[in-house]
């Protein structure tokens, strides 16, 4: 393999088992070809991450977060969805204050059946991601600890 | 006391073993805290590899297992049922998806083989937080709700109630028989399609385990597997079911006839009516639309000549709700709207007409008597039939829609029969995959049909020549003769597609089930799970999954019918593990999470202050979990440690 000095992002994602999750295995089973950076996290719901989990991520060391769920009305568990894309909200704003770039954290809705629709969300995301450079906050928030 | 972690990377043949170094990632996997054992190996789901983590279970005394493999829908139950049957707890077991979501994205083997190493470190950081969990089982309803009354809906409510089950059948037409009712013959066998469907149709009807509820819709369907309720909306009659001995003088005596949408509008029925006569239930209904009684005020016919004084024009609807343990939705299919293709000229050139309406015109009491006739009343000389219309084409529809090739052919022998007509037979492929099909095609090759390999490009009226004058001119290029033709004829039969249908979003919200990109309900796995859905205790059959003939819906029908028997035999299930858990010491009583609760499992406790999940209402979908401001409430085998877990071993 050529050796580059690339940066590659790591972008942790939240996953809905009964949409995304199951369209990111599409994609997979279709061999759609997507960078790898993007480590999925397996949760029942969009509407189970919580917005700290999402900070973690980012403080932890993480260049990006997706989280992706059901198309809005295609919930499992009705509107699981509606209340995820309410807290996006606010955490936007509040990443917005902390200075973190909006194309860091996205919020998709992306169905069972979206296989080339998830690959595409994550080569657009990392593409966006490679252009900011890498966040971190890790080393940032130490400095403001010390 | 430090977990013993067991850790096993699998090849799976060359589906993993090709991109991902596995043995790499096993080393790794040694490397990392608490992990006593990782092995790679060819199939980790045989029973060798199984095998080979029960005894690493027994032997070494591992406390938690990784299997590092496909994703967990395929096999993760499989791996849970091993850990369990060695004595483990199935929750101290964690899947890591290394083939869907890494070894099949990328063809680069290093990047593949560092991400697996990352999912696999992920899933050991979280399997050290999983916590046992007992699942609890609770008895399955053994009533089922099927949905559709068409041939699909029909066969898998035969089989059901045959076995003793029984069934609620909800159709939303006044009877069943679904299209298959409305269809002449079928091929290729040419059977006579009442012939079969009536009486399949009369035992539904009969039947002491079936309880048909026509004219209705379910509008609501709440619960978890094995015990489901579905709320029904039954549209007034007009008439008394129980009354009605179907003996059809109101419909003689009605004195007034609209347009048929059983004949596809070119035959006329009574506004008191039943879509044919050999409708099941016999019961008519009232088009309340045009009634004169509830347009007009005047009337009442109907009842003055109905010898059981069954009309009843102050029914009300009526809203019930059925206790069932499963649901087969057999919904069916839309025809595709010809008057999308302009150029194909159907509602503006009279004698271009859909296929259905060509059934209705050859069926023996249909519009004409089984006559193939213009609207000029006359039989055609020549008829071409043109097939693929809103299939197979971009514009429309992507998908082929199968049953058209042989339905056409149907078509060009029945004209060909009944008829002196010359037939041309206008496709793109000759698709006859089934049983009798070919030699179906074969036969018609020798009945002197021309068939000519092109997609149409227009149906016009604008003659360019004295023969095509007065004459329908279909244009072509025949790809085979690299040349564009020009073929006038006085009938066009547009071979329609299938379509989801209208209400296939909706009935795919009320049921929590997904649809595929083509709109048509997603099936759990398209070879392996073909009429299960993500829902469980939903299956899907029939049409309503994709394009289908009438042996493979009965096939899909029964299939159906023997995965809902196969649940209810089991008397009972496994209630959602994965539930919301409140802990009293930490709850600040403020109440965030009742509101959220879509399913009103939360309730607030005003004496104790605090608030309490009934567990057999939860479903897990962990809202709750991440709105509570004091993180006083965890989800099971979802809970904050074991996500922070992950998170931090992917951002290490």
């Amino acid at each position: 393999m050529e050796l580059s000095t690339r940066f590659e992002p790591k972008i942790v994602g939240f996953l809905c088992k009964w949409c995304a999750y199951t369209g990111a295995d599409l994609a997979g089973t279709s061999r759609i070809k997507y960078p790898p950076n993007i480590n999925p996290i397996r949760v029942n719901c969009s509407g189970r991450v919580d917005p700290t989990l999402i900070l973690k991520a980012l403080a932890s060391g993480a260049d990006g977060v997706l989280i992706a769920g059901c198309h809005p009305g295609d919930c499992h568990y009705t509107n699981g969805n509606v209340k995820t894309m309410r807290r996006f909200k606010l955490l936007q704003k509040m990443l917005d204050q902390f200075g973190i770039e909006k194309d860091r954290v996205r919020l998709e809705w992306v169905s069972a059946s979206e296989g080339e629709r998830y690959a595409r969300i994550v080569d657009s995301m990392t593409e966006n991601i490679r252009t900011l450079g890498p966040l971190n906050w890790k080393s940032k928030i130490e400095v403001v600890a010390q | 006391m430090a977990e013993k972690i067991g850790v096993y990377v699998c090849h799976c043949g060359t589906n993993i073993g090709k991109t991902v170094d596995c043995k790499a990632v096993a080393d790794y996997a040694k490397g990392l805290p608490d992990v006593v054992v990782a092995r790679d190996y060819q199939y980790t789901c045989s029973d060798p590899g199984q095998e080979m983590i029960k005894k690493d279970i027994r032997e070494l005394s591992l406390t938690r297992v990784v299997v590092a493999s496909c994703s967990p829908l395929m096999h993760e139950g499989t791996f849970r049922r091993a850990v369990g049957n060695a004595g483990l707890n199935p929750f101290l077991f964690q899947m890591a998806n290394i083939r869907e979501q890494c070894s099949w994205i990328t063809e680069d083997r290093h990047l593949a083989t560092e991400r697996a190493k990352a999912i696999v470190g992920a899933a050991v950081m979280r399997v050290a937080y999983n916590e046992p969990i007992e699942v609890k089982k609770v008895p399955v309803d053994p009533n089922v709700l099927i949905v559709g009354g068409g041939i699909t809906g029909i066969e898998a409510a035969l089989q059901l109630a045959d076995a003793g089950k029984h069934v609620y059948l909800v159709e939303k037409e006044p009877t069943i028989g679904g299209y298959m009712a409305r269809f002449d013959k079928t091929f290729p066998t040419l059977d006579c399609a009442a012939c079969i469907l009536t009486p399949k149709m009369v035992f539904v009807g009969q039947h002491e385990n079936i309880d048909l509820l026509s004219y209705s819709e379910v509008i609501g369907f709440q619960g978890y597997v094995g015990n489901f309720t579905a709320t029904v909306r039954r549209k007034p009659r007009y008439v008394d079911e129980e009354k009605c001995n179907g003996c059809g003088t109101c419909e003689t005596k009605c004195p007034l006839s609209v347009p048929s949408e059983f004949e596809c509008g070119m035959g006329k029925r009574k506004a008191i009516y039943r879509p044919f006569p050999q409708a099941v239930p016999s019961t008519p209904v009232i088009d309340r639309e045009h009634c004169l009684y509830f347009t007009k005020g005047v009337c009442k016919v109907c009842q003055k000549f109905c010898p059981s004084g069954a009309i009843d024009f102050d029914q009300k609807e009526k809203v019930v709700d059925l206790k069932v343990g499963t649901a087969i939705l057999a919904t069916g299919f839309d025809l595709f709207d010809p008057s999308r293709i302009k150029e194909y000229g159907y509602k503006r050139l009279p004698n271009v007409i859909t296929s259905l309406e060509f059934e209705r015109l050859t069926h023996a009491s249909g519009p004409t008597g089984g006559k193939i006739l213009l609207k000029n009343g006359k039989a055609p000389e020549s008829v071409a039939i043109v097939h693929c219309v809103g299939s197979r084409d971009r514009n429309y529809n992507e998908y082929c829609s199968r049953v058209c090739c042989m339905y056409s052919l149907k078509t060009a022998h029945l004209v060909h029969e009944k008829t002196e007509a010359k037939v041309y037979e206008f496709y793109i492929d000759m698709r006859a995959f089934g049983k009798g099909y070919e030699e179906f095609y074969k036969r018609l090759l020798e009945e002197d049909v021309t068939f000519i390999r092109g997609r149409v490009a227009e149906v016009t009226d604008v003659a360019q020549e004295q023969s095509e004058k007065g004459k329908l001119v279909v244009v072509a290029e025949d790809t085979l003769l690299g040349i564009v033709r020009r073929i006038p004829v006085d009938m066009v039969v547009l071979s329609l597609g299938l379509e989801p249908r209208k209400d296939a979003v909706q009935v795919a919200h009320t049921f929590s089930i997904s649809r595929s990109k083509d709109g048509f309900f997603l099936e759990k796995h398209p070879k392996l799970a073909p009429v299960s859905t993500a829902a469980d205790g939903v299956y899907i059959a029939g049409s309503c999954q994709g394009p289908k003939d009438i042996p493979d819906s009965v096939a899909q029908g029964a299939a159906a019918a023997a995965n809902a028997l196969s649940l209810i035999d089991r008397k009972e299930v496994e209630l959602e593990p994965t539930v919301a858990l409140i802990d009293e010491e930490s709850c600040s009583g403020c109440k965030i999470c009742v509101g959220l609760c879509p399913y009103n499992a939360i309730t607030f406790d005003s004496t104790k202050n605090v608030a309490e999940i009934t567990v057999a209402l939860c479903k897990g979908c962990g809202v709750c979990v991440a709105s509570c401001p004091s993180g006083a409430i965890e989800q099971q085998n979802f809970t904050n440690r074991q996500l922070l877990a992950e998170v931090e071993a992917i951002c290490a």
